[in-house]
């Protein structure tokens, strides 16, 4: 066995006491196998692999027990020096964001020589050598050229692509992964996790794999790991535990994770209902001072499409493509630059100051960050009687009871009315976004990735709650996901769009069987399914 | 333990980020001593007329400098005059001087700097422009010369530093600004129709706050010390007034003679200036989200 | 990044025009010329002199004149230091401010940066609280409070070192450098390690660690640069705060620096050395504010090649 961890305890030491962080795990990877490890946020799946190579911050972290084999020596009863030894050479880590986790001031090339200099005691001519094959290897053109370039001149999948050449560059025997496909998008994804299952099986490493993402390790993983609150619920081969899930837990992560077409919502919708928004030739563009010449960047470009009275029009796309600059020109929160919205036969562009109130209030909108989405210094109380009382729809006396009603709709207990945003989860804020948008009685919401920032099962009931809300209060709504099982899921038709433009639209199941696009082919075959 | 005696007691009141930042402030010792002690100090300067037991011009040259004694309990001047008199009055000064040069700061960068800010685009760049150059100006040198060329007026001289310290201000308010106009709840805001006077004074400035506290209490020491220093050179406070800067001017003088004549002014400003920066620097931890989280 | 520079040299011509103008019409606002001084002057020689110093001709007249001098570097004469040139007096008095504002410069750039690095890499212990109290003191004791102090415990009371001059008597250095360096090695110790802490927090220090590396490594090489952007950045400010502290300390001291000058010439009303200093220490500090924003910009590659000038 490469690495056999038994019993192994950690803990943090908090403002509110001691906190267990993961409780008496043991697995273990041998060569040449990938091993998944599946958990939401806090279930301890990093730091069951970060202790083992002392890159837990001790103090706060504390290992309480356990011994991790690796290759029969434990690791963590090694010497720092030792550790160092193994660390980055014979066990090897990529991490979530490429972003950051390159460093900035340091050229790719020193970046990805240091790991041989320190560790194989090599010319820095040898190691050129051996980073530039390394660098082929992983699918980077012109390594040569590319050698000197700076972190912030590549892009997410290109980052990812150097940081797996810098791990594999000492050959390492373990290769740990930490969410290394959540930060990209889904094309960029698809390439990545081949990239990874391929240099694996070329040079018979061993892999730990963590993510949140069933899907992904599904598509990736011999055997499987779910972890809860720093247990784990289960273990096993992939097949099995995904498929044929024991535990309650695994169970409700896999019915929670989206899969197949969208269930009947006890409302079939007619088809050819009235037309509610009508967008036509919309652009959208704006300055982009972040270069050293300001220029103008098209987000949206030549845009037309309708949105009818009562359906869930999915707009899918990857990071850039426009789709939230799209809901937001809807909106009018940001400026466009040509084209015609109507919204109930009304030209939203040619309305102004005042006149524009009455539909402010008809057409809301949800974020995606449920953090930065509510005013951290503002009560629900507040944020929820502020719409209501300046829009006219409570007066003091009555806009007590509308809030709770409200909070009562999200399913939010009504105790918690005082409460600040920063007193509840991500979850619970979500809601509470929900429950703004919903304040003003609104017809038609966009939702602009509402809930990519959530763990699955909040994830599930969220949705479950849109799809009620809009049931009960008979919404339309341009729902903007970049998750395509997602949008599958909730959606009755979909729009595809790629740089500025829309590419293709149709009912969701339709586009689903049968593509018109080369692109939304691909990125249906990228998308990994459970 | 504490956490959940607290949701029992009072299920439905939340706890804002302010109440939650005075209670780490309350934690940090320093901090809250720092606190006590200014507060203190404010009251002392407040009250000194009807308190001192001297006047700050009352001379007594039979008896001229004399060390800390019964009568005199921080000793006299070569004037005989009372210095612990002249330090509470020279403390209302410099406190003053303190306060309303930071405040005319305040006032005027944040006006600017969330304008500035919320804004964007080619306002902001003409507005940031300006500070950019107006920064470049060695103004130190400059107030020395405008104190030269129309004498020491206390007013000029809230004026200049006020007109020196804005500059940050604006800087520090419009980064949070341009921060804060990215976040999702602006835009709720202005998708709920809500008028800009209201976004702005609602939603915009109640979360600068936290940050222009912080620099607000460390703009104080740093005007004060400003105050100090052209007072020391001859150029600030005029005698028969006095301010700290003066009094360790006339210490540095003597100081071989009398060296309690320094000592204790510069006890006095260096002391205040601790609390002051302890303040600051307990109130940014107190304030920090990155803090708050864990 | 030659773009760049220029940029900023472009930007700091306006500048350095509006406070040689300002400074020049602010000084002939001021009540009371050179020669109203103590004892009176006879009439004809006072309009004898004023007539030397072209000061019978109109603001505007004098004004283009001195403009059209500085341009080929002439500050004109001292009106108090008869036969003296403005720019003699500069030259005299410069050399040996420069040479303290370097030694006060080295002592807190070393000592800042090593106490602020150490602190942060082990905060809120023993390592950390230590050098940073003693910062704090440092902050709070002006240089015209440490001085006299210095000067009366190392001086007076222990006799260690001479408590005056410059380079007459060996050691008599010391305490100078040390009053004027002591504030800004506090700073810069505070700068360092806010810097450092940020840095050692960022993902890619996990990297730089989960790669193996030594932890001398990992904070010399990969922390390092980017925890002391903030110490570059400050070191324009740093600089005028310097220059200005050399007044009192080259009074303390009496030290025959260009401060010392430039606080006598205020008190004499000696006003072509008024403006001739402001001019020349004015330039200095917008040339320095220039260079510590090339350093700090030349140490981000991000900023390198994108560079602009502007607020950031």
């Amino acid at each position: 066995m490469l690495l056999q961890v038994d019993n192994l305890s950690v803990s943090f030491a908090t403002r509110n006491g001691v906190q267990a962080a993961v409780k008496n795990v043991s697995y273990s990877v041998d060569k040449g196998q990938i091993l998944g490890i599946v958990g939401e946020s806090g279930s301890g799946k990093s730091v069951s692999c970060y202790s083992l190579l002392g890159l837990i911050p001790q103090p706060p972290g504390r290992i309480d027990s356990g011994t991790a084999l690796f290759n029969g020596e434990d690791l963590l009863k090694l010497s720092p020096a030792r550790q160092r030894d193994i660390r980055g050479n014979r066990i090897a880590m990529i991490f979530q964001d490429p972003m950051t986790s390159l460093n900035p001031f340091l050229s790719i090339g020193e970046q990805l020589l240091e790991p041989l200099v320190y560790h194989h005691d090599c010319s820095r001519a040898e190691a050129r050598s051996r980073a530039l094959q390394l660098l082929d290897e992983v699918g980077i053109v012109d390594g040569e050229r590319k050698f000197s370039s700076f972190p912030h001149e590549f892009s997410g999948g290109m980052r990812q692509r150097v940081m797996i050449a810098m791990a594999l560059i000492t050959e390492p025997e373990l290769l740990i992964a930490d969410e290394p496909t959540t930060a990209l998008d889904v094309t960029i994804q698809a390439q990545i996790l081949r990239l990874i299952a391929d240099l694996q099986s070329r040079h018979n490493i061993g892999v730990i794999f963590i993510s949140h993402d069933l899907a992904v390790v599904n598509q990736l993983a011999d055997h499987v790991l779910v972890m809860n609150k720093g247990e784990i619920v289960e273990a096993g081969p992939g097949e099995r535990v995904l498929h044929k899930p024991q535990q309650a837990y695994t169970q409700t992560l896999i019915a929670s994770t989206p899969r197949g077409a969208k269930i009947a919502s006890g409302r079939e919708r007619e088809r050819d209902s009235e037309t509610l928004v009508s967008v036509r030739s919309l652009s959208t563009s704006f300055v982009d001072y972040s270069s050293h010449a300001a220029k103008r960047v098209r987000a949206v470009n030549d845009v037309s499409f309708d949105l009818y009275r009562g359906e869930i029009l999915g707009l899918v796309g990857e990071s850039g493509s426009g789709k939230s600059t799209l809901g937001r020109s809807i909106l009018r929160l940001v400026n466009v630059d040509e084209g015609t919205i109507e919204y109930d036969g009304v030209d939203l562009l040619a309305l102004q100051g005042n006149d524009l109130m009455p539909y402010r209030q008809r057409m809301q909108m949800i974020f995606q960050d449920p953090f930065a989405s509510l005013n951290p210094r503002m009560t629900i109380y507040d944020a929820l009687a502020e719409p209501l009382l300046y829009h006219g729809l409570a007066n003091r006396q009555s806009v007590q009871s509308a809030v709770l009603q409200l909070m009562d709709d999200v399913g939010l207990e009504g105790r918690f009315i005082r409460k600040y945003p920063h007193e509840f989860s991500g979850g619970q804020r979500q809601r509470i976004a929900i429950a703004r948008a919903l304040a003003t009685g609104p017809e038609f919401i966009v939702t602009d990735e509402p809930v990519s920032a959530l763990d699955v099962t909040v994830q599930k009931q969220i949705l479950e709650l849109l799809l009620a809300l809009v049931a009960k209060h008979n919404l339309s709504m341009l729902f903007i996901s970049h998750d395509l099982s997602v949008v599958r899921y909730l959606c009755d038709r979909v729009l595809v769009m790629r740089q500025a433009s829309i590419i293709e639209a149709g009912d969701v199941e339709n586009v689903w069987r049968d593509p018109a696009s080369d692109y939304t082919r691909q990125l249906l075959a990228s998308a990994p399914v459970l | 333990m504490e956490a959940n005696k607290h949701d029992m007691s009072e299920q439905e009141q939340g706890s804002s980020l302010w109440a939650d930042a005075w209670l780490r402030l309350k934690h940090n010792r320093l901090a809250l001593g720092s606190l006590i002690f200014l507060l203190a100090l404010v009251v002392l300067c407040i009250l000194t007329p009807w308190l001192a037991p001297y006047g700050y011009e009352q001379q007594n040259l039979e008896l001229g400098a004399t060390p800390p004694s019964m009568a005199h309990w921080l000793g006299t001047d070569v004037f005989g005059r009372d210095l612990l008199t002249r330090l509470l009055y020279g403390g209302r000064v410099s406190l003053m001087v303190g306060f309303i040069a930071t405040a005319v700061a305040l006032l005027i960068g944040v006006l600017w700097g969330t304008v500035a800010g919320y804004l964007g685009g080619r306002v902001d760049m003409l507005m940031m422009r300006l500070v950019d150059i107006l920064y470049a100006i060695p103004f130190i040198i400059f107030i020395i010369l405008l104190m030269v060329v129309f004498g020491r007026s206390m007013l000029l001289l809230f004026m200049a530093i006020g007109a020196v310290e804005w500059l940050t201000m604006a800087r520090i308010v419009r980064g949070q600004v341009q921060g804060i106009r990215q976040q999702e709840y602006i835009e709720a805001a202005i998708a709920m129709g809500l008028p800009l006077s209201r976004i702005l004074w609602r939603h915009v400035v109640p979360n600068t706050l936290g940050p222009v506290i912080v620099y607000a209490t460390l703009t104080i020491p740093q005007v004060m010390l400003l105050e100090a220093f052209l007072s020391f050179l001859g150029l600030g406070i005029q005698p028969p007034q006095s301010s700290w800067g003066l009094l360790i001017s006339y210490g540095a003088e003597s100081m071989e003679e009398y060296p309690w004549l320094l000592v204790f002014p510069g006890l006095a400003l260096a002391s205040t200036l601790f609390a002051l920066n302890f303040l600051g620097d307990g109130l940014r931890d107190a304030l920090d989200p990155r803090v708050a989280k864990d | 990044m030659v773009r760049f520079i220029a940029l900023r040299l472009l930007q700091a011509i306006p500048v350095l025009f509006v406070v040689i103008s300002a400074t020049f019409f602010l000084v002939r606002q001021a009540p009371g010329g050179p020669f109203d001084a103590e004892k009176p002057v006879i009439p004809a020689v006072k309009r004898a002199l004023e007539a030397k110093y072209n000061l019978d001709q109109s603001l505007w007249q004098q004004y283009l004149s001195y403009m059209g001098d500085l341009l080929q570097g002439d500050l004109g004469p001292s009106f108090k230091y008869p036969g003296w040139a403005v720019q003699d007096l500069i030259g005299s008095g410069f050399p040996v401010t420069a040479e303290l504002g370097i030694y006060a410069l080295l002592i807190a750039l070393l000592i800042g940066t090593t106490a602020g690095v150490l602190a942060a890499l082990k905060p809120n212990s023993a390592q950390d609280y230590v050098p940073m109290s003693v910062a704090m003191i440092g902050i709070c004791m002006p240089t015209f409070l440490l001085g006299p102090l210095l000067v009366l415990v190392f001086g007076i009371w222990l006799e260690w070192l001479p408590i005056s001059g410059w380079g007459d008597l060996p050691g008599d250095k010391i305490l100078p450098s040390i009053t004027l360096g002591a504030a800004y090695a506090a700073y810069v110790a505070r700068l360092s390690r806010g810097g450092m802490l940020e840095v050692l927090s960022q993902d890619y220090i996990r990297t730089a660690r989960a790669k193996g590396l030594p932890e001398h490594v990992v904070v010399l090489k990969h922390a390092l640069r980017g925890g002391l952007v903030p110490v570059v950045a400050y070191l324009g400010p740093a600089f005028a705060g310097l220059l200005s502290g050399s007044f009192v300390v080259e009074t303390i001291f009496q030290i025959p620096g260009l401060g010392r000058f430039y606080v006598q010439a205020a008190f004499n009303r000696d006003y072509t050395m008024i403006l001739g200093t402001t001019i020349f220490l004015s330039t200095l500090i917008v040339l320095f504010n220039l260079l510590s924003d090339v350093i700090a910009t030349w140490m981000n590659p991000r900023l390198r090649d994108g560079l602009r000038g502007g607020s950031q």
